[in-house]
């Protein structure tokens, strides 16, 4: 069983409760000067955006299929079975390349450290295997967060798009981009309008790559017969012309 | 030989400078990590050391593992004199690349953990074993070189006779190495410019590594014929002019083809940076390429010269659009690399030269010219060379 969040950009109210909460869980400063800060960052691993007179929350989208996981050279990204992309900092040596891989920009680094770690969301993986919802889901005063089986919030948000149609655009975002995320966004308005990337794949990404990737067996294996043989040919090419010339 | 002191030249000065700024620098990225040490973000999180120490820096090693091929497995032994300089330009190119590394990475002191804990989904995950491989490959290929300078038959012997196998693993490595760093980028079809992101960026890196390989070859010997005083081995350099030719024509007619296929033409229309940076790098293969096919050229030092050093730059110019100027519209910001990222790739090219010509006076990587006699003037040259 794996869960999800649906954030509905119609109930929210922008009182960033979510981010104080998240703060709190994470064990991260937060005040006044960071609560205006409008982006997702090292220290803040959920943020609420103003965009006119709507807002919407940025986090990680532990997507069903992350690239951040399947670029990892060390394994230090996973994807768990309840949903949550989950990040072990003792394995990760800092290439960054889960960060350049994101197709939402979500992993922060600890950039002004002299041993950083990345960091971001992970749908608070610790209070799920506790049977818990996400600590955002819990300090929204509107159920504009909510947080259940992944099913059951795509239900709920096409329930919500049918009872009011007028109120949503008629769309839920995260059902198929870059293949399905874990966090699904309904709106008044088109997403891009809300500050959503919408020129992300519409396939999972890991499939660019692997593509490539496994077809490492096959050069190695014909490259070594192939020029093996090269080898063996001219070598004895020249051998033959050596005995030849010496007759 | 007696010792004295180093002469004071324009190419020494410089050097002393750029190492002193490296200096500072490195210290900076040890003590205020890479954000007092660079410009990178959360949202580009990749600059030169990536872009430029890693990604050039191996492709501008892979003449090494294309001569090891055209002389040890093709067998064309006309072109064994300058296979033991690109095999130490190789060498000296992936040390460096590791260097760069332990700048680059967050966690310097975990560069080992690609080999024990394993993702072979990654992509960098193939870079890190073909980086630690290849370079042990390119150490045992060097080798001999300080086996004969100090005369130690026996361990030449061992060498000897696993170089076979050696050599073909090495081109192997290097194959899925250099194709695997365009591999990279396919993870952010949305992010990176559609001049540069195409499905066939490992095949396209593989052939342009081979293209810059070549025209290292030829940069390479040009320059330590002036310093050392050698004979430039002319008709040598270039046939490999023309060869260079052929595989940046196929280099071209492939990238043409693509961008064809792609339909992506009319993104030259716009007056964007991405354009002008594209006709940049397009136009600096283009013209060597059509030169080169003339003898008149290839057989005009300067002239061979100039067209290697063309196809260098276009191809610097091409891993930097790939790995840094073509993603950074895609990630919505921009990056002007710090000048302490300047200073430490600086002092990497620096350190390059200056082992390349210690190692190049010491062992045996040159074979001496056999029949041309050596210019004479060579200590008034040796005052103008890169090198210090």
């Amino acid at each position: 069983m794996a869960n999800a969040i649906l954030y509905d950009s119609t109930l929210c109210i922008g009182c960033k409760a979510c981010e104080g909460a998240c703060a709190e869980r994470w064990g991260l400063p937060y005040d006044d000067k960071i609560a205006a800060e409008g982006k997702i960052s090292a220290h803040k691993l959920t943020a609420v955006e103003t965009h006119g007179d709507r807002f919407s929350r940025r986090l990680c989208m532990n997507c069903q299929q992350p690239a951040c996981a399947s670029v990892c050279p060390v394994g230090a990204l996973q994807k768990t079975s309840l949903g949550p992309v989950v990040y072990d900092a003792d394995k990760c040596m800092g290439c960054r390349y889960c960060m350049q891989a994101c197709p939402f920009q979500v992993p922060s680094y600890e950039w002004d450290k002299q041993l950083p770690k990345m960091r971001k969301c992970n749908l608070c993986y610790e209070r799920e295997l506790q049977g818990k919802v996400t600590a955002c889901t819990e300090a929204c005063p509107v159920g504009a967060t909510a947080f259940g089986e992944r099913n059951a919030m795509i239900s709920e948000a096409r329930k919500r798009l049918a009872e009011k149609p007028d109120a949503y655009y008629q769309k839920i975002y995260g059902i198929t981009e870059v293949g399905g995320t874990s966090v699904f966004y309904i709106s008044a308005v088109p997403f891009e309008q809300i500050g959503l990337r919408t020129n992300v794949p519409q396939e999972a990404l890991p499939e660019t790559t692997w593509r490539v990737l496994e077809l490492v067996p096959d050069i190695v294996s014909t490259g070594t017969v192939l020029l093996g043989g090269i080898w063996w040919i001219t070598n004895r090419r020249a051998e033959v012309a050596r005995k030849e010339g010496r007759r | 030989m007696s010792p004295r002191f180093p002469k004071i030249t324009v190419w020494r000065v410089i050097f002393a400078l750029i190492m002193a700024a490296g200096a500072y620098a490195t210290y900076l990225r040890i003590r205020y990590g890479l954000g007092g040490s660079t410009n990178l973000s959360d949202q580009f999180p990749w600059g030169i050391w990536i872009g430029f120490d890693v990604m050039c820096g191996v492709a501008l090693a892979a003449g090494g593992f294309t001569l090891v091929a055209i002389v040890h497995i093709f067998n064309i032994e006309k072109y064994h004199p300058v296979l033991r300089p690109a095999i130490l330009t190789a060498f000296l190119g992936y040390s460096l690349v590791v260097v760069g590394l332990l700048f680059d990475l967050g966690r310097p002191d975990r560069l080992w953990h690609p080999l024990v804990m394993w993702n072979p989904h990654s992509v960098m995950f193939e870079v890190a074993w073909c980086v630690t491989l290849y370079t042990t490959v390119l150490f045992l290929e060097f080798l001999p070189m300080v086996f004969e300078r100090f005369g130690w038959h026996r361990p030449l012997d061992w060498i000897h006779r696993i170089s076979v196998p050696l050599m073909i693993v090495g081109v192997l490595l290097s194959t899925l190495h250099q194709s695997s760093l365009g591999t990279l980028f396919l993870i952010v079809p949305e992010k990176l410019y559609p001049l540069w992101y195409t499905p066939i960026l490992p095949l396209l890196f593989y052939i342009s590594s081979i293209a810059a390989g070549l025209a290292m070859t030829i940069f390479e010997s040009w320059h330590s014929s002036r310093a050392f005083g050698r004979a430039l081995e002319l008709p040598l350099l270039a046939s490999i002019g023309r060869v260079l030719a052929v595989v940046m024509s196929v280099y071209l007619w492939i990238r043409f083809l693509d961008l064809s296929h792609r339909h992506v033409f009319g993104l030259l229309t716009q007056n964007r940076v991405e354009t002008w940076l594209f006709l940049l790098e397009i136009g600096l293969a283009v013209v060597p390429t059509v030169l080169l096919y003339q003898s008149a050229v290839r057989m005009r030092p300067g002239a061979l010269y100039a067209c290697a050093v063309m196809v260098v730059f276009s191809f610097i110019a091409n891993r930097l659009n790939v790995g840094t100027t073509g993603l950074e519209a895609g990630s919505g910001t921009h990056y002007i690399p710090k000048w302490s990222e300047v200073a430490v790739t600086l002092s990497i090219v620096a350190a390059g030269f200056a082992i390349f010509r210690f190692i190049a006076h010491y062992f045996p990587v040159f074979e001496e010219p056999s029949h041309e006699p050596a210019p004479a003037k060579a200590d008034e040259r040796q005052a103008e060379t890169v090198a210090v």
